[in-house]
């Protein structure tokens, strides 16, 4: 993973440093793939139909402008949005060749397979080793506590916490600061091993600092996950992803890499937004 | 003049003074073209209160002196060898019967002619006495209303100062509540100290036996003033209302909160609110009438021997009573947890009983604990339910299927029916008033302790 090749933080969305190595990854087997998707909030249509494929890992990002349909779309893709009561999903999504919509299909397992890390970080209000062990017990992937403390620390490492809180597990999560809490969710994430990690605006509610930490896990990550992530901000899907796709008043526009989507982009909406005509 | 009509009166002077202080403030910036500090509105209320207020701040202070100063100007008129007569007591007796006679309603004997004369002296005194307070609030009024509104310039601060009227007139409002507090704190302890000195308070706190007697067979057959059976059967008689109302009223929460359709939730909470809405001498006979009767039925079903009035029926109506208390405060705070724990918990793959369970519950568990102690507060003070179906049997013993009493049954009990408040028996009422509010106070401090305590986690 080429993390060194944009040290720098880059201004101009043109200058997309690292583009060309990651471009190459985005050709793996399809992961998960929608067909015309369609999301209803009691009468109103927010998704009209969208159809795009999701590769076996790559960092694919969601751009476009607020109320857009990104973060519904993406909470479609682990049946979040069944928590909604008046929210309605048509059309077929598919993971690993099967419909995550069917009637007999376990919408537990398919949590734990598709992970998901929120705008907020929110920990639960227990400690910090509860709150990473707080999936594997869920689903019993730990029968001992040596099995369980393994877990825990891994996923802490890899979520580059450990050797921030390891002193401290017992201390509650709520304690963190504003980026070790979303870290610390996205470990716990980690710790149910899904195959896919959803990500809603990881870093909306960051400072830079703790941004660009995030976003180099997410590179790090994108080694063993599938990574489909929302993002409000065009540089960072420019830094991390290897494909974007633009979302328009309920439309998917386009999707492709992401250099093309920011130096060559087809479509005349698309042009439009990541030259900041709206949005 | 009746009072009522003076206070009438002064309202309707406050409000033409209001219309005149808006008026004269909008002719003043027209006059002078220019803006005035405050809206006129402003301008016509603060008129308005310079005009009512120390008028009626004068009505206030005339009430409460007039009367005593009447009281002696009539005294001192009085044969002086006739006073010198009297004692104190007889002396306040005899201008107790003045002032009736005065006011004419009819006292017993008629009245003597000393008393008479008094009486007639005291007619002329209080006419005298209105007619110049109804005079002297005319003066006030009117020239705070003069006053007030020739102060009416461009630079006269009206709204800030009217914003201070109002928050003056906020902070007595609290006030009231805070001083009766005291208040009743103040006369409970002082007629405690005067049980005091007839029972020791470890005999009132420690003793095992409650059988006061009556306070008619006089102080020497002083009965013996135990707590601790009352306190027993108090903590009996709820700690069984708490087993029924904690489950049943944190289940009902976490349905509402949690499961009930939107349509469900907004007709069923409303009638489980209704629960509180009954008055609780309603809930006394239902368990007098239905729960007591069934209880000892089925208790001869089981074999066991179980009194129509019990601790038992007491406390599972009372229970009922609280599951209000109980359900829509854990409600409330249920509700509260923040939707991204949930989401969190959901998005691992946990199911929706799960969630509750391991994440919200815990979360909620400060506000709900503070609901189970207001609940319990509220379930210690209860009277009418007790007094109705516990059975009134101040005695020491652990079977829930047997009749209590309790200390607010007790207090009930010495306050009604002939007494002397210099007995024993009478003032251990206060005594034990005193430690049911000490108790339900312990228990409401540390139930806003913590649910202080738990608001600031989310903030």
């Amino acid at each position: 993973m080429n993390t060194s090749a944009h040290p720098n933080i880059p201004s101009s969305m043109v200058s997309v440093g690292g583009g060309e190595s990651r471009k190459s990854k985005a050709t793996g087997n399809v992961k998960m793939s929608a067909k015309d998707v369609k999301v209803f909030y009691g009468n109103t249509q927010a998704i009209n139909g969208i159809d795009i494929d999701i590769y076996e890992n790559e960092v694919l990002a969601f751009i476009g402008p607020s109320g857009c349909g990104k973060s519904t779309f993406l909470r479609c893709l682990n049946r979040m949005n069944d928590t909604i009561d008046i929210c309605r999903v048509e059309g077929k999504i598919v993971l690993d060749d099967q419909d995550i919509y069917a009637p007999d299909r376990d919408v537990v397992l398919l949590r734990a397979q598709v992970g998901i890390v929120f705008q907020k970080p929110n920990p639960f209000p227990k400690s910090i080793y509860e709150n990473i062990a707080y999936g594997p017990r869920l689903h019993g992937l730990a029968k001992r506590k040596a099995e369980l403390d393994d877990v825990v620390e891994s996923s802490l490492r890899r979520a580059g916490l450990w050797e921030e809180v390891k002193d401290r597990l017992d201390q509650p999560g709520t304690g963190l600061s504003g980026g070790q809490q979303q870290r610390l969710c996205i470990a716990r994430t980690i710790a149910v091993s899904p195959d896919i990690i959803l990500m809603d605006e990881p870093c909306s509610a960051l400072d830079p600092i703790a941004t660009g930490k995030v976003e180099q896990l997410i590179d790090e990550l994108s080694e063993s996950y599938t990574i489909v992530m929302v993002t409000h901000n065009m540089q960072q899907a420019a830094r991390v992803a290897d494909r974007t796709a633009f979302f328009h008043m309920g439309d998917l526009v386009e999707v492709d890499s992401t250099d093309t989507i920011f130096t060559n982009p087809q479509n005349q909406r698309t042009h439009d937004y990541i030259t900041g005509r709206f949005g | 003049m009746t009072n009522l009509a003076l206070i009438a009166t002064l309202l309707m002077i406050m409000a033409l003074a209001y219309h005149m202080g808006l008026t004269r403030s909008r002719a003043v910036a027209a006059e002078h073209d220019v803006r005035m500090h405050s809206r006129p509105g402003y301008y016509g209320a603060l008129v308005a209160l310079w005009c009512g207020l120390p008028a009626l701040a004068l009505f206030l202070l005339w009430s409460f002196l007039a009367p005593q100063l009447i009281e002696m100007l009539v005294t001192h008129q009085l044969p002086a060898d006739m006073v010198a007569g009297m004692s104190d007591r007889e002396l306040v007796t005899f201008l107790r019967r003045v002032t009736a006679l005065a006011n004419e309603r009819s006292v017993s004997g008629g009245g003597t002619s000393e008393e008479l004369a008094a009486a007639a002296h005291m007619a002329r005194l209080q006419t005298f006495e209105n007619l110049s307070l109804v005079a002297l609030m005319a003066v006030f009024a009117v020239t705070g209303l003069v006053v007030a509104r020739r102060n009416i310039s461009p630079q006269w601060r009206a709204r800030n100062q009217v914003e201070r009227v109002i928050t003056i007139a906020l902070a007595a409002s609290s006030g009231v509540a805070i001083f009766t507090t005291v208040g009743i704190v103040l006369s409970m302890l002082g007629e405690t100290l005067k049980f005091f000195t007839f029972i020791s308070p470890a005999e009132f706190f420690l003793g095992t036996t409650w059988n006061p007697r009556f306070s008619t067979s006089g102080t020497d057959a002083q009965g013996e003033f135990g707590l601790l059976p009352l306190l027993w059967g108090t903590m009996m008689v709820s700690a069984i209302a708490l087993l029924v109302a904690i489950p049943v009223g944190l289940m009902t929460a976490i349905y509402m909160a949690e499961y009930a359709p939107p349509w469900l939730r907004n007709v069923a909470k409303p009638i489980i609110e209704i629960l509180a809405g009954i008055p609780t001498i309603v809930y006394g006979f239902f368990a007098l009438i239905v729960i007591g009767p069934f209880l000892s039925n089925v208790g001869d079903l089981i074999g066991i021997n179980i009194r129509t009035t019990s601790a038992l029926t007491a406390g599972l109506v009372m229970g009922i009573m609280i599951i209000p208390f109980v359900s829509s405060l854990s409600d409330d705070i249920i509700t509260q947890v923040p939707k991204s724990l949930r989401d969190g918990a959901l998005g691992l793959g946990a199911t929706k009983s799960e969630t509750i369970r391991q994440v919200v519950l815990p979360a909620a568990l400060p506000g709900i604990v503070g609901a189970f102690l207001l609940a319990a507060s509220r379930a210690i003070g209860e009277t009418m339910i007790v007094v109705l179906a516990a059975g009134n049997n101040p005695v020491l013993h652990a079977n829930p299927f047997e009749a209590v009493s309790t200390i607010t049954v007790t207090i009930v009990n010495q306050l009604t029916g002939d007494m002397d408040f210099a007995s024993p028996q009478s003032l251990v009422a206060f005594a034990l008033g005193l430690t049911l509010f000490v108790i339900t106070l312990g228990l409401n401090v540390i139930a806003l302790i913590v649910v202080r305590k738990y608001r600031q986690q989310y903030e």
